[in-house]
């Protein structure tokens, strides 16, 4: 299997080198006796992994919250079937949840299709990265000219700074500048 | 106090007042995208007459109840009465669709079932059900292995569609109807489809 | 009788929560001393009378007094003794019970572990946890007392739900609720602060270890509870993004970024109202997640049996705590502005913008969890939101995190000049792509997915590397024993978490790229062969559990002829609740787990087995184990107990406001 594919492509040495020859090299598979041979649940195991794929994205409407892959409810693996046959058959995944969604709504997608409806959904996460990146430019704008302005000392700020230095009124400096208060 | 320090708290607030409405609903109930559609075509043997069959088409031109129903269903059993006084004030014909009547039973593996004999045990066991029950149905079909309970997108038993003379959906209740269910809403519901013509 | 006692003392138990509320915060605004002191024995009290009524409960497990109606609901003279302890927490009453507990046990050890204190501060932070415990211990005596009894008492109880028969079952609830409560300790904490107006460095140094040890528990609760999805579900999926599942991350993933920013407060006396908004934040997330378990508000396959009246009481609940404490926060953050200035290139800058990730992140996880419930109120449609879209909106939220995350320790605080930094580790960045897109096309999985999470795994392990090899280096001329022994453990507690970081998405990437499995249907004598593993069938004999009858197969796993494992997978019939359970067998190997499941019998003497070849999957719970133990080595780091000598002085800094 992997073992076969391995290909060497002079790999810059680095993490997992042990892990990944455990993983790739693999003994040859022993020749299968044919009549012992389990018979596999569904012959054609490439539509299989779709039908898997594509019914972990549906939703099973009478369970409390799984995929129609998981659950075993009736329903559930009436729609599993339905998936196989219409894949089968030929249909395109597009297809196949077009079906679905017709009968049972926007419901049964854990994906949710991109409309009116969704646009916050999908987009929020987007928005309020952009909200907060901007947030954050905007503070640490303004807080390197704080910085530099703070290098420039006034008089009154050195004087009191001396003063503290000296061991002075400890509870000033807990707040060194009211002025940075009300500027936020 | 400056504006943009309240902004947490109003988005809480906000969250909060869709939180309390969230207290109303009923997750578990999902709309059909059916309404307003027509409804699906299906060809089904009768439970009356097994060896005939009855399609969609037939009832065109008619306002009609299709009441999702089995046996092994207990809501079926609470909703079943306020049919059975509904059918006596022969307001509008109710079809039966006999959903999944012997696979659906948990207690039944039907896996190992021949076609044949899940049939008959199917027509068995929905007849003497509605025998002990009374029968409210101008006729009921057998829907064996659910199909086209699923181009209903019938999810639970019972569900009840109510379709109008040009065979669109017009309105689905889901779960049991309950005798006030029938007075405030599918009473009304159908009054307006019958007066709609 | 003794139920009855239970009971009688969750009210005493209340009482004192009201008295543990109102005496110190009285005291701490009057400035009276003998007031202030009544916090620390009304919270030890408190807490002597909640695990007393826990202990009632538990003995009415114990003894199976089904006249308890919960212990009825949630237990049978057939369960086992273990489960019939932690049958206590395994519904909605007992774990609210347990969440009570929990939060008094944290009251107990602030009494305990901070004495140094002010005794104005610590008074508040009494009052505020006073006033959480006063909260739930009243929600459970109005809406969910778990000592109701059933009159006539039952013959035999109902049992325990057979999904929480399970090891994990057993400490993922506690230590979840020790994670999720601990925020409150953070939360109080910061409330204190906005309430006395002390939001200084002391304050953000008072807070880390608290913060961090909730951190550690609610990492390990999160990680026991996805390996009990693992194993327990039967198809070995690890994470699903239910709700309750978001419920317990996005507390986490807030969390993770109040620990940054308690940093920065403390060295740099920066972000002071970001860290109080964080705090407030966190607990505010752990309640809502109760909230959201609770009231049937959402769908999810773990929440509780709900009714409309309990989801009224903590939706009032939670008004008045996050509406109250953010209503503070409006009032008096404004004053917090200011603290050291940094430039833009500066570890401050990468642990801001880490934070504002990590906010937005959990934002994001809110959004998703709660939009069904947003269309559905506003009545346009009911909608589904599961793992495509959490997936497709968190990993690139992620992606930055995780290269910040690398990056940033490389940087010096205050000030900084990008062009040397980014040239130091720039050998790393490269490698790490080389690492990535090479190591994909070895195991012949070329996808944007497996290039990205392998490239970010090997950017965080060389960068850590690096890191460390530079602070070795440090100390020229000392021996690498005392050189070792020089860095801090905070400093080896950010340098463990970091890199089971890079552990943890090696883990997810590469069970995501190769996990393969089929279904077979098997006689006696069969085999099949699964990525190289050879699984030979030996029959099904039932076995009689406790409370449960069982099909027990056994399958033998070999490797190029060199037997591996015997796997017993079970199918179970739980008696009680006639629930069947599948029983999932696993053979856990450092590189890969093999995961067996028995499924139906389909002829006479054929099964359907499900075979599962899961390729590094344990590195997910390595990479959360070494997270775990980097807070534990943070919060144990030393100058946090020599603080208690120097904070005392301070402590009677001033009080704005």
């Amino acid at each position: 299997m992997q073992a076969d594919r391995f290909r060497s492509r002079g790999l810059a040495a680095g993490i997992g080198a042990a892990a990944l020859l455990a993983l790739t090299w693999l003994p040859p598979l022993q020749a299968a006796d044919a009549p012992d041979r389990a018979p596999a649940v569904v012959a054609n195991q490439a539509l299989e992994a779709e039908v898997q794929e594509l019914s972990h994205k549906l939703r099973c409407l009478v369970c409390q919250n799984q995929s129609i892959a998981e659950s075993n409810a009736p329903l559930a693996v009436d729609l599993r079937d339905q998936v196989r046959e219409q894949l089968a058959a030929g249909r395109s995944k597009e297809d196949v949840v077009d079906y679905l969604v017709a009968r049972y709504g926007d419901f049964v997608l854990y994906e949710p299709p991109l409309k009116a409806t969704t646009l916050l959904l999908w987009g929020g996460p987007a928005a309020l990265l952009i909200g907060g990146a901007g947030w954050l430019g905007f503070r640490l704008r303004r807080r390197s000219v704080e910085a530099v302005s703070a290098t420039h000392l006034s008089a009154a700020e050195r004087e009191r700074a001396r003063s503290l230095l000296a061991g002075g009124d400890t509870a000033a400096a807990e707040r060194p500048s009211s002025s940075q208060e009300s500027r936020s | 106090m400056k504006a943009r320090f309240l902004v947490p708290l109003a988005l809480f607030f906000a969250l909060a007042g869709f939180l309390a409405f969230g207290l109303t609903l009923n997750p578990r109930e999902v709309p059909s995208p059916l309404i307003d559609k027509p409804a699906p075509a299906f060809r089904l043997a009768r439970l009356d007459a097994p060896e005939t069959t009855f399609a969609l088409e037939e009832m065109r031109g008619q306002v009609w109840l299709l009441n999702v129903w089995a046996s092994w269903c207990v809501a079926c059993r609470q909703e079943h009465p306020v049919l059975v006084r509904m059918a006596q004030q022969k307001l509008v014909p109710i079809v039966g669709l006999n959903y999944k009547e012997v696979r659906g039973d948990g207690a039944i593996d039907a896996r190992k079932m021949a076609p044949e004999k899940e049939n008959a045990l199917a027509i068995e066991r929905a007849r003497r059900w509605l025998g002990d029950h009374g029968d409210p149905y101008a006729l009921s079909v057998l829907d064996v292995d659910g199909r086209v309970g699923i181009d209903f997108g019938v999810y639970g038993v019972p569900e009840t569609f109510l379709i109008d003379s040009a065979g669109r959906i017009r309105y689905k209740h889901i779960g049991p109807i309950t005798p006030e269910g029938f007075r405030d809403v599918i009473l009304p519901r159908i009054e307006e489809v019958l007066r709609a013509g | 009788m003794i139920p009855e006692l239970g009971h009688f003392a969750l009210v005493l138990a209340l009482m004192l929560a009201l008295v543990q509320a109102i005496v110190p915060m009285v005291g701490a605004s009057r400035n009276r001393l003998a007031l202030m002191a009544v916090g620390r024995p009304a919270a030890q009290g408190q807490f002597f009378f909640v695990a007393f009524a826990f202990a009632c409960l538990t003995w009415a497990f114990v003894t199976s007094d089904f006249s308890v109606q919960y212990v009825a609901m949630h237990s049978n003279t057939a369960t086992p003794m273990y489960y019939r302890i932690t049958g206590v927490w395994g519904s909605h009453e007992g774990s609210l019970l347990l969440w009570a507990l929990v939060l008094a046990l944290w009251t107990v050890a602030v009494t305990v572990f901070s004495r140094h204190l002010p005794e104005a501060f610590l008074a508040r932070v009494l009052g505020v946890l006073g006033w959480v415990s006063v909260g739930f211990l009243a929600f459970m005596l109005v809406t969910s007392n778990p000592f109701e009894r059933l009159l006539p008492g039952a013959a035999e109880g109902r049992d325990l739900n057979p999904l929480l028969q399970d090891p994990g079952m057993i400490i993922h609830p506690p230590l979840l609720y020790m994670g999720y409560v601990g925020f409150s300790v953070a939360f109080s904490f910061a409330i204190a602060a906005l309430l006395s107006g002390r939001m200084d460095a002391a304050w953000a140094r008072w807070s880390r270890p608290w913060t961090t040890v909730a951190w550690v528990f609610l990492t390990a609760g999160i990680a026991v509870g996805s390996g009990w999805a693992y194993y327990e579900l039967g198809w070995g999926g690890w994470w699903f993004w239910d709700p309750v599942e978001n419920a317990s991350f996005m507390p986490w993933l807030l969390g993770t970024a109040l620990i940054h920013s308690l940093a920065v407060t403390e060295k740099r006396g920066a972000f002071r109202s970001w860290t109080v908004l964080l705090a407030i934040g966190a607990f505010s997330l752990s309640l809502l997640g109760t909230f959201l378990v609770r009231s049937g508000v959402i769908t999810s396959v773990h929440a509780f049996a709900t009714d409309p009246q309990r989801g009224l009481f903590i939706l009032a609940l939670l008004v008045i705590v996050i509406g109250g404490s953010l209503l503070l926060y409006a009032w008096r953050a404004p004053k917090l502005a200011g603290g050291g200035s940094f430039s833009f290139v500066s570890r401050e800058t990468a642990l801001l913008g880490n934070n504002v990730l990590l906010a937005v992140a959990s934002a994001s996880v809110l959004l998703g969890t709660l939009y069904p419930l947003f269309l559905d109120a506003l009545d346009l449609g009911k909608l589904s939101v599961g793992p495509p879209y959490f997936e497709a909106v968190f990993v690139p939220l992620m992606t930055p995190v995780v290269v910040l995350m690398a990056f940033a320790p490389f940087l010096r605080w205050k000030n900084d000049t990008l062009g040397p930094v980014v040239r130091r580790v720039a050998p790393a960045f490269v490698a790490s792509l080389v690492i990535g897109v090479g190591t994909a096309f070895a195991i012949d999985h070329v996808s944007v997915r497996t290039v990205l999470g392998l490239s970010l795994a090997a950017w965080v392990v060389l960068a850590s590397l690096q890191l460390l090899g530079t602070r070795l280096r440090e100390r020229a001329g000392v021996s690498l024993a005392g050189r070792l022994r020089g860095i801090p453990s905070a400093w080896w507690g950010m340098w463990l978490a970091h890199f089971g970081i890079g552990i943890f998405i090696i883990g997810v990437t590469l069970v995501g790229s190769l996990n393969q499995n089929i279904d077979v249907k098997m006689k006696n004598g069969q085999h099949a062969d699964l990525a190289g593993y050879n699984f030979v069938f030996r029959g099904v004999r039932d076995v009689a559990g406790p409370n449960y009858d069982a099909a027990r197969a056994t399958i033998e796993v070999s490797r190029g002829g060199i037997a591996i494992a015997t796997l017993q997978p079970e199918k179970r019939l739980y008696r009680a609740q006639g629930m069947p359970m599948t029983e999932a067998a696993l053979d856990i190997g450092p590189f890969r787990d093999v995961y067996v499941s028995l499924g139906e019998q389909v002829e006479d003497d054929s099964w359907l087995v499900s075979l599962y070849y899961k390729p590094f999957i344990s590195w997910i719970w390595l990479g959360c184990t070494l997270m775990a133990l980097g807070g534990i080595f943070a919060a144990s780091d030393r100058r946090y107990r020599r603080l208690a000598e120097r904070a005392a002085p301070s402590a009677a800094a001033q009080q704005v406001a």
